[in-house]
This record gives structure tokens, C-alpha cells and sequence, in this order.
């Protein structure tokens, strides 16, 4: 073995036991809720908890609008930058840059600030809390949703599909809904699924706008109990490897997709 | 660009009279703005004007000033010494990792599966990844009760301990190295055999190839990437609070707690806490950009 091979092979295993031993510690933790034997106790205890499925359900529900309406919002923008107004990409780019300079819990201040009171009271209602809470997720998934969509418009040739379209009588509606957006899977997927995963776990934007997210629901679970929040983990953890893992699965082949973010 | 320009010579739209098109065209985008001026510009720059005013609303620079007692400085402090550890032992790790799996010879699974890993660990944060170091590495985790119980070692004895600063720091590099190898691996892929080749044609040695040739093209975004790493744990919250339950007085704790009333309640004092971290992350993605842009020179 060549001595090059040797200290590769060296910082990959290190790195891998980095990775994996907290994963195997918090599996095996949260196996051993009865004494002496491995149980799935704290699983079944977790899925048991009224609280726990109120919770990801409320998230879940939360995750799929700020999915739809993020994309109806920034698929037509990128779309129209890329297809009339490519001088307004470095405008539009700098404010998709913007979230990372305006972290969630500056954001969600501003918004208290802002909608706690006269002219535009949000806070007042859970109803218009939860609108509230779903323009802030998209916020904090801009980034990376403009990002895919931007990379996804480059990769077919909106103009040419445009044209084709309006000459065989397509109206702006069915080119945005019939071509654009079928021949965005991809990227709208990738998307969707990040996105899926930033708002599941999100706690900031939940635990300061006081609306019942799963986030909040696990930090209050693991004030008051030692294995099931080991459980969540693991939980989330499928969940995160199964959105990124379904990522990766649609987007092989394409190059540069290494798509990062969550919330810290 | 070239974007742009063919756009420009296609000709179709242009047939339209010229001012019509443009405030049309512009109209298209007036969704997205009154989104981003809701949602983004409103609040944060209501925060930068707060910062700057009087309960009354008259302009003052005393909460500024007031930025500079000893208690805020501290928090600051803990955040930028938390961050700048985290960045710089992250970009050494990742870095390391990062070459093992692109340039050290191994086989190209392992590269493969290196990138898999990353994507999903970079984005395991937050509360569950909190939740995982303490069922590992808290009092009686896994493997404090391994060590314990195994080599008579417990790790408490010897003043580890996860609920402190290093153990926070050990916390944020699981989202840390990952994010690194992530943004290097592009840029190692862009170093080019023919130079290596060209450099020992010349009969350069491999110390010199990497001081004259890889290292000065790979600066612009390791030290990019060094800053968004910085940033990344910069702005984090949800991971430090399931952690320490708020007691490791960080900028973004002590900016949660101004939000929940927890503290001597001065609106306008925290507004300007909010405006220094959008200062100090303005800093760092102005310079990752910068940085990026140089980088791409190479990258072709």
C-alpha cells in the first residue's frame, strides 16, 4: 500500500466513525428505555404521544404549502428572468442571497416587530400566525429553492420551448403549467424534498412565533424525558437521509446539485 | 451574459414598442418583490431603523454604545470564538477528507458514498442532532457509558463535557466538515493533471507544486468556504438551545431571549443586537462572494 493510500485511507475512516458513532450511540440509546434489554418502548411511546402526531402533522401540513406556494412564487420569477428580463438576475440573485445574511432568528424577529401590530396584526390569529410562519420558511428555503429552479432553467432551453408553444397557440398559463414546470421535475423535486426537510425540523421561526411545530414539540420532549428524544433523532435523522437520499436519486447525472442548508 | 445578448439579437420580442415591454415585462417579477419587501427587506431593515431609535422613536446612537458593555461583548465574543473554531477545524478536516477522497487513490465508491454522507449530515442539524451528541456523548450516553464501563474512563472526570463551549463546538463540526467537503470537492476536481504534469516537467517537487501552483489557485475558496462555515455557525440557534437549554450565552440565545421578554426588557436594545449580527453576516457572505468570484476564473 502506497503511503499516499494509507493517510487517505486514514481520514476517511475517521471521518466515517465521526459520522456514524453518534448515529449508532443514539440508536442504541434509544433502544434501552427498559432496563437490561433493547426494546422499542421508546419508539412505540413516541408514536403513542397525541402530541407527537398533532405536531408532524401541523408541520407537515406547514411544509406542503410552503412548498406549493414557494414554488408558484419563484418558478414564474426565474422563468420570466431567465426568458425577458435577464437584467434583473443580479437584483433577483441578491435577494435570494439575502436569507443567508438574515439568519432565522433576526428574521423572525423583524416579523414580530413588524406584525404584532396596527396596520398588518398577523400575530393576532393562529390562522394568519400560520401564514405568517409558512412566508418565513419559504424565506429560509429561497436560497436553495431559486438555486435548483435557476439550475433546472438553464439546463433546457426555456426560450425555444416558449416559442414553440405560443406559435402552436399556448397561452402564458399553459407554457408556465404545461411545459415549464413538467420540464422542471427535477429541480422542482429536489425542491420540494429539501424543502420538506428544512421545515420538519425547523424550531427558530415555530418556537418564536409560538405556533405547535414539531421542532418545539421535540425540545419540550427532551426537557422532560431521556429516550425518546433519542428516538426522534433517529427519526428525523430516516427522514433527512430519505429526503436527501430521494435528492440525489432524481438529480443523478446532473452535475453540481450538492445541495446544502437546514436549520442550525 | 451570453444569455443576455442572444436574447437581445433573437429579435421577436423586440418588435413590440420599447417602453410598453419594459414596464410589462418588469410587472412579471412584481410577486417576488412584494414578497421579498414583506417578508425579508421590511422586517430586517425595520430592525436596522429600530436599532438606531429612542422607545419614543427619536434617532439615538446610545443603543449602539450600548453594544460595547461587557455582558453583550461576551456574547458576541462566544459566538465569533465558537464560529471562527468550528470554520477553521471543519475547513481542516473537510479539507483533509475532501482531498483523501478525490486525490488520494482510493477507490471511486468511496468518493461517492463521502458525498452521499455529506449531503445528509450537512443538513442533520438543529434539535435531533442536539438530541444525538447527548444520547452519545452526554452523562449517560453511549459512549460516556462505553468508556466508563469498558476502560474505567469517564470522560467527566477529566473536565469534558458536552453542555460547554467545546462540547457545543464538537456538536456543530458534525454540520461543519460536511459543508466543506461539499464546496471543496468541485474546486479539487477543477486542479488539472496537465498542470501537475507541466510543474514536474519543469522539475518542480510535490512541495513546490502545492506552494506554487495548487495552494494559490485553491486560497480563494478554501478561505470562502472558511467563511461560510463561519457564518453557518454564526447565525445557528435551534442546535445550541436543545443543547444548553439557553445557558451558553450566545448572540443568538441572548437575541432569543430579548424576543421571549426573558431579560431586562429594552426593545430597541435588541434591535440593535439583531443589527450587528446582520453586520458581522453581511461581512462574511459579501467576502464568500467575492472570494467565489475569483474562484470561478479556474473553475472553467
Amino acid at each position: 500500500m502506497k503511503k499516499t493510500n494509507f493517510w487517505a485511507w486514514l481520514w476517511i475512516v475517521l471521518g466515517a466513525v465521526y459520522f456514524f458513532l453518534p448515529l449508532y450511540g443514539t440508536l442504541d440509546f434509544s433502544l434501552r428505555e427498559q432496563r437490561g434489554i433493547l426494546s422499542l418502548l421508546a419508539y412505540q411511546n413516541v408514536l403513542n404521544d397525541p402530541h407527537f402526531r398533532n405536531s408532524f402533522a401541523f408541520s407537515a401540513t406547514m411544509a406542503a404549502a410552503t412548498i406549493v406556494i414557494g414554488l408558484l412564487l419563484i418558478v414564474p420569477t426565474a422563468y420570466w428572468v431567465h426568458l425577458r428580463l435577464p437584467q434583473a438576475r443580479p437584483i433577483v440573485e441578491f435577494i435570494t442571497l439575502l436569507p443567508f445574511v438574515v439568519p432565522a432568528i433576526v428574521l423572525v424577529f423583524g416579523f414580530i416587530r413588524i406584525y404584532s401590530g396596527p396596520p398588518l396584526a398577523l400575530t393576532n390569529s393562529a390562522e394568519t400566525t400560520n401564514i405568517l410562519l409558512m412566508f418565513g420558511y419559504i424565506v429560509v428555503a429561497l436560497p436553495y429553492t431559486y438555486r435548483s429552479v435557476d439550475a433546472g432553467l438553464r439546463a433546457i432551453d426555456v426560450r425555444t420551448l416558449t416559442e414553440a408553444a405560443q406559435s402552436l397557440g399556448a397561452g402564458w398559463f399553459t407554457v408556465l403549467f404545461r411545459i415549464i414546470f413538467p420540464n422542471l421535475r427535477v429541480a422542482l423535486l429536489s425542491s420540494a424534498f429539501l424543502t420538506f426537510a428544512i421545515v420538519v425540523g425547523e424550531f427558530t421561526l415555530a418556537n418564536l412565533l409560538n405556533r405547535p411545530a414539531f421542532g418545539p414539540y421535540m425540545v419540550l420532549l427532551g426537557q422532560d424525558r431521556a429516550y425518546e428524544p433519542a428516538a426522534l433523532s433517529i427519526m428525523s435523522f430516516a427522514l433527512t437521509w430519505a429526503a436527501i437520499g430521494l435528492i440525489q436519486w432524481f438529480s443523478r447525472g446532473a452535475q453540481g446539485q450538492g445541495q446544502l442548508a437546514g436549520t442550525r | 451574459m451570453s444569455q443576455a445578448v442572444r436574447i437581445e439579437t433573437r429579435g421577436a420580442p423586440l418588435a413590440r414598442p420599447v417602453t410598453r415591454k419594459i414596464s410589462w415585462a418588469w410587472l412579471g417579477l412584481a410577486p417576488f418583490f412584494l414578497f421579498a419587501i414583506l417578508f425579508l427587506l421590511w422586517p430586517s431593515s425595520s430592525l436596522i431603523i429600530g436599532g438606531f431609535q429612542d422607545p419614543t422613536g427619536n434617532f439615538t446612537l446610545k443603543n449602539i454604545s450600548d453594544l460595547f458593555t461587557p455582558s453583550i461583548l461576551n456574547s458576541y465574543g462566544l459566538s465569533i470564538q465558537i464560529s471562527a473554531v468550528t470554520a477553521i477545524a471543519g475547513a481542516l478536516f473537510g479539507f483533509l477528507l475532501a482531498y483523501a477522497a478525490i486525490l488520494g487513490g482510493l477507490p471511486r465508491w468511496i468518493r461517492t458514498a463521502l458525498m452521499t454522507l455529506c449531503g445528509v449530515a450537512s443538513n442533520f442539524a438543529g434539535v435531533p442532532l442536539a438530541f444525538a451528541f447527548i444520547a452519545t456523548l452526554g452523562r449517560t450516553g453511549f459512549l460516556t457509558a462505553f468508556l466508563r464501563n469498558t476502560f474505567g474512563f469517564d470522560p467527566y472526570q477529566v473536565g469534558f463535557n458536552l453542555y460547554n463551549f467545546w462540547g457545543l463546538a464538537l456538536t456543530y463540526m458534525y454540520f461543519q466538515f460536511p459543508l466543506m467537503v461539499l464546496i471543496m470537492a468541485p474546486a479539487l476536481d477543477g486542479l488539472k493533471h496537465e498542470w501537475r504534469e507541466a510543474s514536474e516537467n519543469l522539475g518542480a517537487n510535490s512541495w513546490q507544486y502545492w506552494r506554487y501552483i495548487a495552494l494559490p489557485i485553491l486560497l480563494p475558496s478554501l478561505l470562502g468556504a472558511m467563511i461560510l462555515l463561519f457564518g453557518n455557525a454564526f447565525g445557528a440557534y435551534a442546535t445550541a438551545y436543545a443543547l444548553t437549554g439557553g445557558t451558553l450565552n450566545l448572540i443568538t440565545i441572548s437575541i432569543g431571549q430579548q424576543i421571549a421578554g426573558n431579560v431586562l426588557y429594552n426593545p430597541n436594545l435588541g434591535y440593535a443586537l439583531a443589527l450587528g449580527m446582520i453586520v458581522i453576516m453581511a461581512v462574511c457572505i459579501g467576502g464568500y462572494t467575492w472570494l467565489q468570484s475569483r474562484t470561478a476564473r479556474w473553475l472553467r
